[in-house]
């Protein structure tokens, strides 16, 4: 039997690690995957407390969370895409057509 | 320490490891290989806690489909290794702790609001009768909402990522 705490601390922490992720990597796809990292964060804090609670709502949101992210994943990658094809680099800091 | 802690304490070390490992990698398809371990952990989660259906959706749609969908871009553009580039002096210096001080108040806040819940006697297995009950009888409107969702996405895609002639 695993205390609910810890599964929420691990969501916390791997929250934390997709922060991270999406702020200091330069390369536009692992930024995705950092986005990517804490919606899955998010399912598992989901999940812990859907169980604690003993409703099976949550587990209902995290599938409706997966969806999501596989519609986000198609238009994101399709995006990636274009400013790869349109800047001929996967890197962010060349994507600043909007900076003064 | 109990089978399920061990179990627990395992597959949470690999999570961590593998989102860390997420963020050293320059290459984008390390970081894409490591972030399928992270699923295939956080899977092996869902199971722990009873959560079975998830699990499997968990492994088929994004260890599966998503992830082979970033991998199959990331060979596309043939994406190499990153680049470096200077951060900002604030992000250099106040990067790290800043990202912890999220970390620890998110933790605290969702702590603190689980310690107002009712403690469970045990791992409830929530069957997919339950789900799919559930599923379509209170979420039967989010639930079709989602296909539009889906066929939009789809059509969103294809635009985007056709060749202008």
């Amino acid at each position: 039997m695993v205390p609910t705490n810890y599964y929420l601390l691990l969501s916390a922490i791997l929250f934390g690690l997709g922060i991270v992720a999406f702020v200091f990597k330069r390369n536009i796809i692992t930024i995705f995957m950092g986005i990517e990292l804490m919606l899955n964060a998010v399912n598992l804090a989901f999940v812990a407390f859907s169980q604690s609670l003993g409703k099976p709502d949550g587990e209902v949101f995290v599938l409706f969370v997966i969806i999501v992210a596989a519609a986000e994943a198609a238009v994101g990658l399709g995006i990636i895409i274009l400013t790869a094809r349109n800047r001929r680099s996967l890197n962010v800091e060349r994507v600043d057509l909007l900076k003064l | 320490m109990s089978a399920p802690l061990v179990i627990f304490f395992a597959l949470a070390a690999v999570a961590v490891l593998g989102a860390v490992s997420l963020i050293v990698q320059r290459e984008p398809i390390h970081s894409a290989l490591s972030l399928i371990v992270v699923m295939v952990a956080l899977a092996g989660l869902y199971l722990l806690m009873g959560a079975e259906f998830v699990a499997a959706v968990q492994i088929i749609v994004y260890g599966g489909a998503i992830m082979v969908l970033f991998i199959f871009v990331i060979m596309l553009l043939n994406a190499g290794e990153e680049e470096r580039t200077n951060l900002s002096r604030l992000a250099y210096y106040a990067g790290i702790p800043l990202a912890v001080a999220v970390t620890g108040l998110i933790a605290a806040a969702m702590v603190s609001s689980s310690a107002a819940l009712p403690a469970r006697a045990a791992e409830t297995l929530t069957s997919t009768r339950t789900l799919s009950t559930l599923l379509f009888t209170e979420f039967v409107y989010p639930f079709e909402l989602t296909s539009f969702l889906i066929l939009v996405a789809i059509l969103g895609a294809i635009v985007l990522a056709q060749r202008e002639n």
